[in-house]
């Protein structure tokens, strides 16, 4: 098995251009696009990183980080948040959640990969 | 007629633009000419039998010398001076202002106005823009596409040896977004379109509206009386906001209601019988206190003032009794009885009042408050506070009088042991 990302987004086209691209770099992606099984899938793979959406049609970003963080198994997973909403407060936000990076929408995609690779001391 | 704030210095101005000294017009009025001088200096209430023979020796009608809208005029320049406090516009000669420049005096009222407008239009569209969910929807949904745009774009340029069915999936992708990103452009475009049209912009309170209307028709409204409320529906169409327009069918609603629980002729009956006890007609009507309080502020000509509060204090009805000013912006005066009131529900709260200024005067206030639970016994506990403002102008020996204001701000009372904040004013009209 190699390097594990766990992406989860609502937004197909945005999810498969990001899978796209991990995968390209080597990145073994396993997407889901909504957050209620996410603690649970992270806690199964143990993946390298999380990419998480603030935004999410069942539950919000921030919950689920607050999920992960709050799991011993999961506590010490980086995560990557990207969200549509760039205002400083939503940064502040995922911040004091436990939020490692926090990327706004539209980005750059090798803006996300180099991020993946400083996140998981492989850049 | 009415003696106003300014009765006395317009006085002063007319008889010095006819050339009069003092002692000549009092021979003339047939008063002293000490007494005049009083009156001059806003120091004396002058009887509407004096300020005519005023008038008729210095050739003029009364109304000229007692505009209604003088104390109108005051408390806006009382206001326009209180948002500016570091322009150290001279409060204590307000009136003199007034009444020796009175084009300068309306354009300053009217451009604090515009002003204040102006500001509440900002804090408007900044709250639309913060809060607004649609416009937020509207907005995520844009974002969203447009990231989808820009990674597919962005693949689909930088990868050279990009397999064909991987090119045909991300050319239908940014084909799929291109689509939503159209869409989503539209919708946002027709959106901001709606919100012009409506010119729903906050420029005037709501509430400001509705009783600027209110106050045009007299606070009476003979179509609800009569059963023809649909008649007024031209005229509510014609108010700026939509909020505006939902206030003024609420507040048919509730003269329709009151209307029918109190019909004018035998209100009329019953309230020669009893005065304006909300108590004794309530009993006699069946019905609870607030719709007499409404019923007597609100019938054809009345004098009687009314305010009413939420739980919060926040004043959701205002209409003023001469003399008794009324917070236009910002918070009430903490020691009006109708807060007292709302932190005692059902219980009746009576105070002789007094108001301060030249301007001011003694009020009879009556004030009750009702608690409801809406959603059943668990609450929550709505209330809603009234308070009945009557001219008294007789002080009553065996209760003292409380000493109230409008707010904080343009209150002269500097002693208050309820001040919130310091006031833009002297003492001099305590």
């Amino acid at each position: 098995m190699g390097r594990q990302v766990l992406l989860i987004e609502d937004e197909p086209n945005i999810a498969e251009a990001i899978g796209f691209i991990l995968s390209r770099d080597g990145w073994v992606v396993t997407h889901l696009a909504t957050g209620r099984e996410a603690a649970a899938t992270a806690r199964r793979l143990l993946p390298d990183l999380v990419i998480l959406d603030h935004m999410l049609p069942d539950v919000s970003g921030l919950e689920v980080l607050g999920a992960l963080r709050g799991d011993p198994a999961t506590a010490a997973v980086p995560v990557l948040m990207l969200t549509a909403k760039g205002q400083p407060r939503d940064r502040e936000a995922a911040a004091r959640a436990g939020a490692d990076r926090f990327m706004s929408k539209p980005f750059a995609n090798a803006e996300i990969l180099a991020e993946v690779r400083a996140l998981t001391g492989r850049g | 007629m009415p003696m106003t704030a300014l009765t006395g210095t317009r006085l002063r101005e007319r008889r010095l633009a006819a050339g009069l000294r003092q002692s000549d017009l009092a021979d003339r009025a047939g008063i002293s000419p000490s007494y005049l001088n009083l009156i001059e200096h806003n120091r004396r209430n002058v009887t509407p039998e004096v300020l005519a023979r005023l008038a008729t020796a210095l050739g003029i009608e009364p109304q000229a010398l007692a505009e209604a809208s003088a104390g109108a005029l005051l408390d806006d320049l009382r206001s326009a001076a209180a948002a500016l406090p570091g322009a150290e516009a001279e409060v204590a000669r307000l009136e003199e202002f007034a009444g020796r420049f009175p084009g300068w005096a309306g354009l300053t009222a009217a451009l604090h106005g515009r002003a204040a407008g102006l500001e509440r239009a900002v804090a408007a569209l900044n709250d639309r823009l913060s809060h607004d969910p649609h416009l937020s929807a509207a907005l995520h949904e844009l974002l969203s596409a447009l990231a989808g745009v820009r990674a597919t774009a962005s693949i689909l340029a930088e990868t050279p040896d990009l397999a064909a069915d991987w090119q045909a999936r991300f050319h239908r992708n940014l084909y799929q977004d291109s689509e939503r990103l159209a869409t989503g452009a539209e919708a946002l475009v027709a959106y901001l379109d709606r919100s012009d049209a409506a010119a729903d912009d906050g420029a005037t309170a709501p509430q400001d509206e509705v009783e600027t209307w209110l106050a045009a028709r007299g606070w009476h409204l003979p179509e609800v009386e009569q059963g023809r409320a649909e008649d007024l529906e031209a005229d509510i169409a014609a108010l700026a906001s939509a909020a505006a327009r939902s206030l003024a069918q609420a507040h048919l609603v509730q003269v329709a209601a009151d209307a029918e629980a109190l019909p004018l002729a035998a209100f009329a009956q019953a309230l020669a019988e009893t005065g304006p006890d909300p108590a004794a007609l309530a009993a006699r009507f069946g019905c609870g206190l607030l719709a007499p309080m409404r019923r007597l502020a609100l019938l054809p000509g009345a004098a009687a003032g009314l305010v009413t509060c939420d739980a919060s204090g926040t004043l959701l009805f205002r209409k003023p009794a001469q003399g008794f000013a009324l917070p236009r912006f910002g918070a009430a005066c903490p020691l009006w009885p109708l807060y007292a009131a709302l932190g005692r529900p059902g219980t009746p709260v009576e105070a002789q009042v007094a108001t301060p200024g030249p301007g001011g005067g003694l009020f009879r206030c009556l004030a009750f408050a009702e608690s409801r639970l809406p959603l059943g016994f668990s609450g929550p506990e709505l209330r809603l506070a009234a308070m009945l403002i009557l001219p008294d102008p007789a002080p009553r020996a065996a209760r003292p009088v409380l000493a109230v204001g409008t707010t904080c701000r343009i209150c002269p009372r500097g002693d208050c042991p309820a001040r919130r904040e310091p006031s833009i004013l002297g003492e001099t009209a305590r």
